[in-house]
């Protein structure tokens, strides 16, 4: 318990004072570097989940890459910067909603209703469409790092950094929303790639990823993995191995097979390994990490006895540091012909990397064996003189065939058309 | 007394949402953190030259709540958005707080820098402790206030607006948050 004796005192002198202070009238000794003698310890092993592992010592470039916090304020309507953002010819981006601090992960409702998760703030989004007026409610709050939804029947799956709860009916009550029912709970409780991305297949099953806690680390087997289990929370089942963190998944429309991209490590070099997109084709299939890197390289710790050939290789790269996340098929009817069962990939964008990769959603056509044909950029425009302006998390195609882009860097989520630009609905 | 304290406090605040100037509205904080950016108040940070960014984080998630301290719970509450952008912008102007008279004990003074140097708090908070963008200045931070704190963040009482600190502190003893908290209390 605090002891907070003094501050009324302080109080009063402030009143009797604070007009006579001038701020910068004090006199201040300016700070210096630590003192010189104490001597430097050899470098202990950092904490591991640390982002800093593996971080080459006395290199400047290196030593000014950190992970990159976002305002925590939503960036107001008129202060986005859908101006800057490119789409191919033909295609229209406009707002969907604004001020949602930190949105991040999509799902659309049976009834329309598109919600979104948060990672560093408490709170789930309802963005309602009612009698052509679109508003921003929040429906639940009080959770932690709520990332990852799903929806079935009328069920809005909500997954925390360590539990997967649900509210049922939950279009029926966006006003007065049921707190969330834990479903299942048997989940690391990790900060390091704790946060989920979350999905239900073709076979009625809610996948979880379990990340590794940490950039590049051994670690137990109930971590670096995809799991399954039933929407009631039972019959938990791993399917996939060597996953260091993904952050989203669908299934192709196609042959019902799970793809889903996965972030490689960080501080092994600027240019490698890139973030990869994988299949899924057999349950228990391992993906390589920590060992193997995106398919065709050990990793220069952990990878001694090692060979890739012992792993499923991705079917596609993503660049490096790219952070590759959201990603969906796509199904509608709107976009050309070509875009048809195509994945669209949001990359947030790198951090660990002098020169920014990523910040922008890509198109990734497959050939009919379900291989990737071609990587090609879709939306661009987030990276300005080497900053963000935008980072794209998820990606959600809406019924009518248009498709959601959230920025949790602006707390907004776009959407993008194609044709002739209709008049927009209220914002 | 925490709870008049608070209600002063906010009083402060609330009942001059007109007419008051901005230095009635930073007054009741500058009451409890310092006039001229150095604490006297115990377990109370000095916000000194706090880097804005750092700031506006910590004063959204108070008024969130997603940072529990109820005093400031209270004050940030009714602060709009473009409040906490002012208050956080003005923060980073007062001049940072001076080192204390007294020497720092050496032998604590040298385990704390060999620590800061371990855990790589040097590098996020940068050589100085001057910090950057969203990672605070701690250079002669209060050590009440710095051994609270990292307290906290070890046995996550404190959630920071990502996890790192909460990583970070995993495996540091209290015996040595003493000395880190020495050692950063009194950098010359």
């Amino acid at each position: 318990m605090m002891s907070y004796s003094s501050a009324p005192r302080s109080l009063l002198l402030a009143g009797a004072f604070f007009g006579a202070l001038t701020l910068t009238a004090a006199a201040q000794q300016p700070a210096t570097p630590p003192a010189a003698g104490a001597a430097p310890a050899a470098a202990a092993p950092l904490p591991p989940g640390s982002p800093l592992i593996g971080r080459p010592a006395d290199n400047e470039a290196a030593a000014k890459l950190a992970p990159i916090a976002p305002p925590p304020i939503p960036a107001a309507p008129d202060k986005l910067p859908t101006a800057k953002l490119k789409v191919p010819a033909g295609f229209n981006i406009e707002v969907y909603a604004a001020g949602m601090a930190n949105a991040r992960s999509l799902i659309e409702g049976d009834k329309g209703t598109v919600f979104a998760g948060t990672r560093l703030i408490d709170k789930v989004y309802a963005v309602v469409n009612k009698d052509g007026k679109r508003s921003v409610k929040v429906i639940a709050s009080g959770l932690y790092r709520p990332n990852g939804l799903a929806f079935k029947d009328g069920t809005l799956y909500i997954a925390e950094l360590s539990k997967i709860s649900r509210i049922d009916k939950i279009e029926d009550n966006l006003d007065s929303a049921p707190k969330p029912t834990v479903i299942y709970s048997d989940l690391p409780k990790d900060e390091a790639h704790g946060w989920k991305f979350i999905g239900i297949g073709p076979d009625n099953k809610l996948y979880i990823p379990v990340g590794q806690p940490g950039n590049n680390v051994l670690h137990s087997d109930a971590h670096g993995l995809i799991k399954r289990i039933n929407l009631d929370g039972s019959g938990a089942e791993v399917i996939a191995r060597g996953v260091r963190n993904t952050v989203g998944f669908d299934w192709n429309p196609e042959n019902k097979q799970l793809y889903f991209t996965d972030n490689g490590r960080d501080w092994m070099s600027e240019d490698l390994p890139e973030d990869e997109l994988n299949r899924i084709t057999k349950v228990g299939e391992h993906f390589g990490a920590p060992y193997c890197l995106q398919g065709n390289m050990v990793d220069p710790e952990f990878g001694w006895g090692k060979s890739c050939s012992d792993y499923t290789a991705p079917v596609g790269l993503l660049g490096p540091h790219s952070a590759a996340l959201g990603m969906r098929f796509y199904t509608g009817n709107m976009f050309p012909k070509s875009y048809k069962n195509a994945i669209f990939i949001a990359r947030h964008g790198s951090w660990n990397k002098t020169k920014k990769v990523g910040g922008d959603v890509l198109i990734a056509r497959l050939n009919k064996d379900g291989t990737v044909k071609s990587v090609e950029p879709f939306l661009t425009g987030f990276v300005e003189d080497n900053k963000y302006i935008g980072r794209p998390v998820d990606v959600l195609q809406l019924k009518d065939g248009s498709l959601l882009v959230s920025d949790d860097y602006n707390g907004a989520v776009y959407r993008i058309t194609y044709g002739k630009q209709k008049v927009a609905g209220a914002k | 007394m925490r709870k008049i304290v608070t209600a002063l406090a906010f009083t402060v605040i609330a009942s001059t949402a007109n007419a008051e100037t901005f230095q009635d509205r930073i007054a009741p904080c500058l009451a409890c953190h310092g006039e001229r950016g150095q604490s006297e108040t115990e377990n109370t940070p000095s916000l000194g030259a706090q880097q804005a960014p750092y700031t506006l984080i910590q004063l959204f998630m108070f008024r969130e709540k997603l940072r529990s301290f109820e005093p400031m719970n209270e004050m940030a509450k009714a602060l709009t958005d473009d409040d906490l952008r002012t208050f956080s912008d003005f923060i980073a102007t007062i001049p940072k707080p001076a080192p204390p008279a007294e020497a720092g004990d050496p032998a604590r003074m040298q385990r704390g820098q060999a620590l800061g140097q371990q855990h790589h708090c040097n590098s996020c908070h940068n050589p100085d402790y001057s910090g950057k963008e969203n990672v605070p200045r701690i250079a002669n931070q209060r050590e009440d206030y710095l051994a609270k704190t990292l307290g906290e963040y070890k046995d996550n009482s404190r959630h920071g607006y990502d996890g790192s600190m909460a990583d970070v502190m995993g495996p540091i003893t209290p015996e040595q948050i003493a000395d880190l908290a020495h050692f950063i209390a009194h950098l010359r």
